[in-house]
């Protein structure tokens, strides 16, 4: 596997040039272009390697909902707090540790502060390691479970090997993406095609983005994560839009499959179902979530602890007031749209969760200067 | 406190009652921690000897003036897991950390102490092993090891063996951060994250062997006494790039020179092998530790001479990476990526990579 990447760099390099000039004379005949992604690595890469700055005037880069810690809603994170203090080992991911609540918990808004009080938290990299340490650990434990159908597989593939501990309570905030995307673009409006997520798709297979390319006439490029690639996938969408055609291509072929992984979607389907769920600030999205079955009720934090999931009438935003998350999450918003942006949010000190995970937006927009501040410095000190 | 302050406080994470494994990764919060616990709480002149350099500005170590020139000193701590790895261990860790720390600070090496802590029940032939790779060093490099310390603690009180050594150096004129100027050239002595990689890798139970990760950590006797006679003036700032990588080394610069620093993706030398593991698992590689890089701020007139008298030392890798720019926005490191874009080098947050050095 590392062999192949480093061919992979090797071989990068002189097409970079040849893409760039190809986006530029696509897009020159053509309108206002708005492109969005729907995962928080894409986003990552957009920044990282400055491809924003490389678009012409005309080919707008918008990011979408594709981060899981971000859209965690509220009363799961305070929830797992409270659970927490009161001596529940509660495992979670690095990403979501430090992801602050709308309510404090007995003065504590995050699994770290938490932890820093007293609570008893761990930090895993992996639901396995979770399991492993939980067999070892007394009372009652906590799986803090976040993430998208990348992540569910691996949830599912352990209650299925019947290797969870009785006495292990699994907490599902797992989300699933193209609702979402369905969802955003209802409200976006006028976007012209979409680079779909690539992890997610070795799952989903591509199915789910060949409906929705049908149901928006739109074209989408399921992508890879290299510059390179997603510099293949807006050419790939600005050639369509140019034919006039829509539908679906999958430039990551080296990892999706038309059908994805059958194996593990069986896997999710015997263990979890699908839900209305709710999205951090955004609201209720139905089909979006997937919870235990009854089958493995046992494990099911919900029944356990007698956590009340809200519903869409009775919903109110669970995002820090004047916070915009839910509107940078849906691409409504810049993150430099926020008035706390980088003012008094920032990656050491988080009020909303965009703020937090290394696939957040406004994180990701902080950390490499996003938004334009990395090439406003360029034209100044005269290297752009 | 006012409300506004509270809610803040508990956003960031508020009163931290705990030590946090961040609080000793080398990167923002390590900072703040020593501003917190000494820096604002001595005043300046309890902060270093007359006329040297101390605690009051970031660098490798420290100076001491002496009625003719300077005595260095620098200290650190090694806590390496695992103890052995490619390239070298943790005693030879040690000897090389505080020898490249005075020699980043345009000292001669001149004398080493150390103090080993020992877990009951080690080994005794790790300690042995351990041992003569120190001794290995203070051999090759000639730098007499002139006192030190043992001490064992009983198992479980410490985990294996920490090793603190503190090297002794004498200079005419030190190289210190704040002497970096507007037009300097930016150069690395070889590969980047070389060490940080492997041992992350380690770590997390990767087959180094056959990824042909290797640590770099060695001594740069061979690179900067030559360096520093030929061309000494034209140094104005150097760098024992460890915990936090150039990445947090050109952020104290161009904050300490309210600068922007400019490095250019293509021009830094990295291994392939670091690259692709470095993505994978998502780490910067500019964050990664180093423990046989340079990093110079040279005169601009003389960089290009500079590198290539590196190359004749063997430094082969050795490159210009990049510029000292002035701008209205002050404080930032930007790199030019491969592919022509540009974004900002942050300085590391968070506990990178736990015990690497």
């Amino acid at each position: 596997m590392l062999k192949e990447r480093i061919e992979e760099y090797k071989r990068g390099g002189e097409k970079i040039e040849a893409l760039k000039s190809l986006i530029w004379r696509l897009a020159e005949e053509l309108g206002h272009i708005k492109i969005m992604n729907f995962c928080g690595t894409h986003e990552w890469t957009v920044v990282h390697y400055g491809i924003r700055s490389l678009m012409p005037d005309n080919v707008e880069l918008i990011a979408g909902p594709g981060c899981p810690v971000c859209i965690t809603p509220s009363y799961a994170i305070e929830k797992a707090i409270e659970l927490s203090l009161e001596g529940v080992k509660v495992y979670t991911y690095g990403d979501a540790y430090r992801l602050p609540s709308l309510k404090p918990v007995k003065g504590v808004r995050s699994l770290f502060e938490a932890k820093a009080s007293g609570g008893k938290v761990d930090v895993v990299y992996s639901f396995l390691d979770a399991v492993k340490e939980a067999r070892n650990e007394r009372g009652e434990k906590l799986f803090f479970g976040i993430g998208f159908e990348t992540t569910a597989p691996s949830y599912a593939l352990s209650f299925c090997k019947g290797i969870v501990p009785e006495d292990f309570y699994f907490l599902s905030v797992l989300r699933l993406t193209p609702p979402a995307a369905d969802y955003a673009l209802s409200k976006v409006g006028k976007v012209s095609g979409i680079i779909a997520p690539g992890h997610v798709s070795t799952i989903t297979g591509a199915k789910p983005w060949r409906e929705i390319a049908r149901n928006h006439s739109m074209p989408v490029v399921i992508s890879g994560f290299e510059p390179l690639d997603v510099l293949i996938s807006i050419a790939t969408i600005l050639k369509m839009i140019k034919e006039g055609k829509s539908g679906l291509v999958i430039e990551y072929r080296r990892a999706v499959r038309e059908d994805g992984n059958k194996l593990a979607r069986t896997y999710i389907e015997k263990v979890f179902e699908v839900s209305d769920a709710a999205w951090r600030g955004i609201g209720i999205i139905p089909s979006s979530g997937l919870e235990l079955t009854m089958k493995f009720s046992e494990y099911d934090a919900y029944k356990r602890f007698s956590i009340k999931k809200p519903e869409a009438k009775e919903w109110v935003s669970d995002l820090p007031k004047g916070c915009k998350c839910a509107e940078i999450t849906l691409g409504l918003a810049k993150p430099v749209d926020c008035p706390y942006y980088l003012k008094s949010c920032t990656p050491d000190r988080p009020i909303g969760p965009c703020m937090v995970s290394s696939e957040g937006t406004c994180a990701i927009w902080a950390r490499f200067g996003g938004g334009g501040l990395a090439e406003e410095i360029a034209k100044e000190v005269g290297v752009a | 406190m006012g409300r506004r302050t509270e809610v803040f406080k508990r956003a960031i994470g508020g009163e931290i009652v705990k030590v946090l494994l961040s609080h000793g990764g080398g990167g923002r919060e390590t900072s703040e921690l020593l501003n917190r616990l000494i820096f604002s709480r001595l005043p300046i002149d309890l902060k270093r000897t007359e006329g040297g350099i101390g605690i009051d500005r970031p660098d490798d170590g420290a100076a001491l003036k002496m009625e003719e020139g300077y005595v260095i000193i620098s200290i650190d701590s090694y806590t390496v897991k695992p103890l052995f790895f490619p390239g070298g261990d943790i005693g030879k860790l040690a000897a090389c950390g505080s020898i490249n720390d005075v020699l980043m600070m345009g000292g001669r090496p001149i004398g080493i102490v150390d103090a080993v802590v020992v877990e009951e029940g080690l080994d005794m032939s790790i300690l042995e092993k351990v041992m003569s790779s120190f001794l290995k060093v203070v051999n090759d490099e000639n730098v007499p090891l002139i006192g030190g310390d043992l001490k064992v603690m009983p198992k479980g009180d410490v985990d294996s063996i920490i090793v603190t050594t503190a090297c002794l150096g004498i200079t005419k004129t030190p190289i210190v951060d704040d002497g970096i100027k507007i037009g300097d050239k930016i150069i690395v002595s070889g590969t980047i994250g070389d060490h940080g990689a492997t041992i992350m890798a380690l770590q997390r139970g990767i087959d180094v062997k056959e990824t042909g990760l290797k640590s770099d950590v060695k001594a740069l006797t061979d690179l900067m006494e030559p360096l520093l006679k030929e061309y000494g003036k034209y140094i104005h700032a150097a760098r024992d790039p460890t915990r936090g990588g150039i990445a947090m080394a050109l952020n104290d610069w161009s904050k300490v020179s309210g600068s922007v620093i400019v490095i250019y993706e293509e021009k830094l030398p990295i291994r392939e092998e670091v690259k692709a593991y470095s993505d994978m698992l998502g780490v910067d590689v500019l964050q990664l530790a180093n423990e046989g890089l340079a990093l110079l701020a040279v005169d601009s007139a003389v960089a290009d001479d500079v590198v290539e008298f590196m190359h004749s030392l063997g430094y082969e890798k050795a490159n210009v990476i990049g510029e000292v720019r002035e701008g209205r926005l002050k404080g930032f490191v930007l790199l030019k990526t491969s592919i022509g874009g540009f974004r900002i080098v942050e300085a590391p947050i968070g506990s990178i990579v736990p015990r690497i050095c």
